[in-house]
């Protein structure tokens, strides 16, 4: 679909924007625009996450008729969903945007895989230390992200412009104090900014938002029937042949559905019928278990997120 | 708000609240009872909770609701908050962002922060204790941030059994407080964050109130209307994807504008009308206060990134000088004179404080002499830009009346700015028109004017070598001037002494002196310790347009001691020269001077001839 196209669906819309979200989204856009003004060389992290789409979209509103000028990054794992792979090159394709794939080959050469190497492991040479090598290979010097604070206790406190010094490294004390809507961003050699246009929207923000503008998400955030094989208390799914199964474990077809991606071997399933935007929405709205439940790499301790920002961790 | 209630439709949209008071007056608990009966605390979290009120709580059995707050690992082991987070919550009127700001003393910083974006601010007191000289410093802030609505949420009436008169007191006392602070509404609730009394539902123990519960004020509270203010929009982006489209991106700051409007751009002051008010969901025949546009005009004007659009008929401010209020941030305190970046709006332009008129005490509203500020301190003064620019004060308009300032070296945010009023005194003095062109005064001397800025520690060589090279340079004909450190302390710079402060007017003075014998064409020689590479960055910007070269005199500290010549060394050891630089004051040894001279070893003729040779290089002297 062209952007022509897009913008034909949307005015055909009908009902407007709620005015929570179209302040949330007035304010993104704001920051997207300050930063694209303000650095040289800014890039936008995509994870192909529900997050991820609703930010590649207030991109292409906050430059409009421009194309965002700057590319989108994809730190690729080489374990993500065979679905999210798919999705992410029909979606570059539709919105016509330069895509960088970036894959820390030296950690592939070194056999690192979260079955074998364990979460922690993977996650850090896979993750962390590939975004760091794609960033500086790059030169980039500062990268949008889709976080918000409301995903965990740590984050509460995370600034929009989140200043990383050498080595990306994150530091809880050198953070500046934003107020208004002016953010310094000045560095110095060898810093970068991280930026989340996204840092005040809600889990329900973001659905809300998808359901009204229209966007296009992973249909793994959908119910669907799925083989897959209960671990630790959660349901993972047999994406493709490289998840051993232990002896006894036999896939079965279950009704289940995601909250969060990542590599398929971490990200945990539940079951669900939810099925549409509107179901997922009336989900949340009953409660239930935060989304950094189906995150495995979370469970490693009660602050491990914190220590891993300050590792250098998106 | 019971679970699985239909979407929210917010039908008010977002209000944004900052939460403050005392250690201890139950804010975390008020903040997590909100989330959790609004249903934004999960299962799983709320498992967490159960397990952490067993091991770290402080309500026995029950629930301690400030657990599901606390944010950093090092802030949950002191069982404080030092900085601001962010809560969410909504419910189907409205969705809400709590800024949650410590009560701690030192952290004015936090709170204006937090009070920067909010609509209204909950203060929270203990019944116990009632007002404190900490909730008048919250108001204080607030009001001096423009917080128009006030809610005075009187906490923990369970501990005074829910006695009318100790509630009405309080909210009496708070009353006549507040009074001159200007705020638009004061709101007095009684509650019990830790038993919920009134905080979500009315409570069956407070019988005599029968106002609104805590979360009913919230949802229904009415802001002021933006949309009546002038319009006001600072472009942000210039976007031009090809040669047919110009569009000027940027947020609405104040006031509305449709098709067809007139707008002016400030500084330019060309006007022209709007075309179009582009959006990527559809052009729009009208924007609001906080909307996200693009604008394009009917007639070509020259606007950039930081410029401000205005309504003609009621234009802002332009000025290079203005009064404001000064919150300090940065843990280095306030030197007056010395030049920060100010961002305001989307422009960022060279700032100084050029006079601090008081400093404000946040207990009692009154107002110190004092002559610089420090971390979380709050200051009136008069700042100076080096370009005139748009603004408004700021209770016109926060958006256009409000700035950071930002440390040129560390790029640290040092402050956060208010502005009152513009200061029209600079468009008094004209500027006296040269009828001599710059230069010239240089060329019929056979030479370029330059400056050649000397710095080093006490005793390092600068008036040695600055002498043989002023002779040297006198001796090849050429139009010289030497400015010694020593001397000027004598005559210009007689009232100053050695604090900071009065360093950095040593150095402007001087600066201004040298470019002024600049101008009369001469090869300036100076030699001033000038120890902060703040102040030289200032020296070099007073002294352009002529060629300066900054030359480092580098001696170390030990052979400048071992030299002692005038026993100031010996003396500031021995505690009788305060501020000593090297000693008791930092040296910050230059990055990138135009020279750097190492003398140990080296001889005072042999370096002064290796400045004339760089004075030939770069074509100053022939
Ligand atoms: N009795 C009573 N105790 C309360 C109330 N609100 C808070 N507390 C207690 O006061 C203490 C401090 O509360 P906390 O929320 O941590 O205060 P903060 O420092 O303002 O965040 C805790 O032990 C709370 O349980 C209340 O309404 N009544």
């Amino acid at each position: 679909m062209t952007l022509a196209a897009d913008i034909l669906i949307n005015a055909a819309r009908q009902k407007p924007l709620p005015a929570d979200l179209r302040q949330l989204e007035n304010e993104a856009i704001g920051i997207l625009r300050e930063a694209a003004a303000e650095f040289s060389r800014p890039v936008l992290m995509y994870s192909v996450g529900k997050d991820s789409s609703v930010l590649l979209h207030l991109a292409l509103k906050a430059f409009h008729p421009a194309k965002p000028p700057f590319p989108v990054l994809h730190i690729d794992t080489t374990w993500k969903f065979r679905e999210m792979i798919a999705f992410r090159d029909a979606t570059a394709k539709r919105v016509g945007i330069d895509l960088i794939v970036h894959t820390n080959q030296e950690g592939l050469a070194r056999g690192i895989n979260p079955i074998a190497s364990g979460s922690a492991l993977h996650t850090q040479v896979m993750k962390t230390e590939a975004l760091k090598q794609a960033l500086d290979q790059h030169g980039f010097d500062a990268a949008f992200g889709g976080a918000r604070r409301d995903e965990e206790k740590s984050r509460a406190k995370e600034r929009i412009f989140s200043i990383r010094g050498a080595g990306h490294m994150w530091n809880p004390r050198a953070q500046r104090p934003e107020l208004w809507h002016l953010f310094n961003t000045r560095l110095r050699p060898g810093e970068t900014m991280r930026v989340f246009p996204l840092s005040n929207w809600t889990e329900l923000d973001v659905w809300r938002y998808i359901e009204h503008e229209g966007i296009e998400v992973v249909p793994l955030y959908f119910a669907r029937e799925r083989p897959v094989v209960q671990r630790g208390g959660t349901w993972i799914m047999v994406d493709d042949d490289r998840l051993p199964l232990e002896p006894g474990e036999t896939p079965e077809i279950r009704r289940v559905r995601f909250r969060t991606l990542g590599c398929y071997p971490l990200s945990g399933a539940m079951e669900s019928g939810a099925a549409t935007i509107a179901d997922i929405i009336a989900e949340l709205r009953g409660a239930g278990v935060s989304e950094r439940q189906g995150r495995l790499i979370d469970s490693d301790g009660e602050a491990s997120m914190e220590r891993k920002k300050r590792e250098g961790y998106f | 708000m019971p679970d699985g209630a239909p979407i929210a439709p917010s039908p008010q949209g977002l209000l944004r609240f900052l939460t403050c008071g005392s250690v201890d007056d139950g804010k975390s608990t008020l903040i997590g009872r909100l989330l959790h009966e609004s249903a934004a605390i999960h299962t799983d979290q709320m498992e967490t909770l159960r397990r952490d009120s067993q091991r770290f709580g402080t309500t026995g059995e029950e629930i301690d609701f400030s657990l599901l707050l606390d944010g950093l690992e090092d802030e949950r082991q002191q069982r404080i908050t030092i900085d601001v987070a962010y809560r969410f919550f909504s419910t189907p009127r409205r969705s809400f962002i709590v800024a949650d700001t410590p009560g701690h003393e030192q952290y004015t910083r936090n709170m204006a922060t937090g009070a920067s974006t909010a609509d209204l601010a909950v203060l929270l007191v203990d019944a116990r204790k009632g007002v404190l000289v900490q909730t008048r410093r919250h108001a204080l802030i607030a009001s001096l941030l423009g917080i128009r609505q006030i809610v005075l949420a009187v906490n923990k009436l369970d501990l005074v059994d829910f006695d009318r008169a100790t509630f009405e007191r309080i909210a009496h006392d708070f009353a006549a407080f507040a009074g001159p602070l200007g705020f638009a509404a004061v709101t007095a609730i009684p509650i019990s964050a830790r038993f919920g009394d009134n905080v979500t539902a009315s409570s069956p123990r407070l019988p005599w109130y029968s106002g609104p519960t805590l979360l009913g004020h919230l949802e229904s509270v009415e802001l002021g209307d933006a949309a009546a203010a002038p319009f006001r929009f600072p472009v942000q982006w210039v976007n031009r994807p090809n040669l047919d489209f110009r569009g000027f991106a940027g947020t609405v700051a104040a006031g509305s504008i449709a098709v067809g409007d007139p707008l002016l751009a400030m500084g330019s002051d060309r006007s022209t009308r709007v075309k179009e008010i582009v959006t990527f969901d559809g052009n729009l025949d009208r924007a609001g206060p906080g909307d996200a546009v693009t604008l394009t005009v009917a007639d070509e004007i020259d606007v950039s990134r930081g410029d401000l659009l205005v309504d003609p008929a009621a234009r802002a401010e332009y000025a290079d000088q203005f009064a404001a209020h000064l919150i300090w941030f940065q843990d280095e305190h306030l030197v007056p004179g010395r030049s920060y970046w100010l961002k305001l709006g989307a422009k960022t332009v060279l700032a100084s404080v050029t006079t601090l008129k008081h400093r404000i005490d946040i207990n009692t509203g009154g107002h110190d002499a004092a002559r610089t500020l420090e971390l979380n301190e709050i200051g009136f003064c008069n700042l100076s830009t080096n370009a005139p620019i748009a603004f408004d004060p700021y209770a016109k308009s926060h958006e256009t009346g409000a700035f950071i300032l930002i440390d040129r070296y560390t790029n640290e945010t040092a402050g956060a700015g208010m502005i009152a009023f513009a200061l029209h005194r600079a468009s008094n003095i004209e500027w006296q028109a040269l009828t001599i062109g710059p230069g010239e005064r240089a060329r019929q001397k056979g030479q370029q004017s330059a400056i050649l800025w000397f710095t080093g520690l006490s005793g390092a060589g600068k008036s040695t070598i600055a002498n043989r090279l002023d002779r040297k340079l006198h001796e090849l004909g050429r139009h010289t001037m030497l400015l010694d450190g020593d001397n000027v302390r004598h005559g210009l710079n007689r009232d100053l002494g050695f604090t900071d402060t009065d360093r950095v007017e040593n150095i402007r003075r001087a600066a201004e002196v040298a470019r002024l014998m600049g101008e009369a064409g001469l090869i300036v020689i100076t030699a001033f310790i000038s120890p902060f590479r703040a102040d030289r960055r200032m020296a070099r910007e007073i002294a352009s347009p002529h060629a300066f070269l900054e030359v480092f005199v580098d001696t170390p500290l030990e052979e400048c001691q071992r030299r002692d010549p005038k026993g100031l060394y010996a003396r500031a050891v021995a505690g009788a020269i305060p501020n000593f630089t090297g000693i008791d004051s930092p040296y910050e040894a230059p990055e990138d001077a135009e020279l750097r001279l190492e003398t140990v070893g080296a001889d005072a003729d042999a370096l002064a001839d290796r400045i004339i040779d760089e004075l030939r290089q770069r074509h100053i002297i022939g």
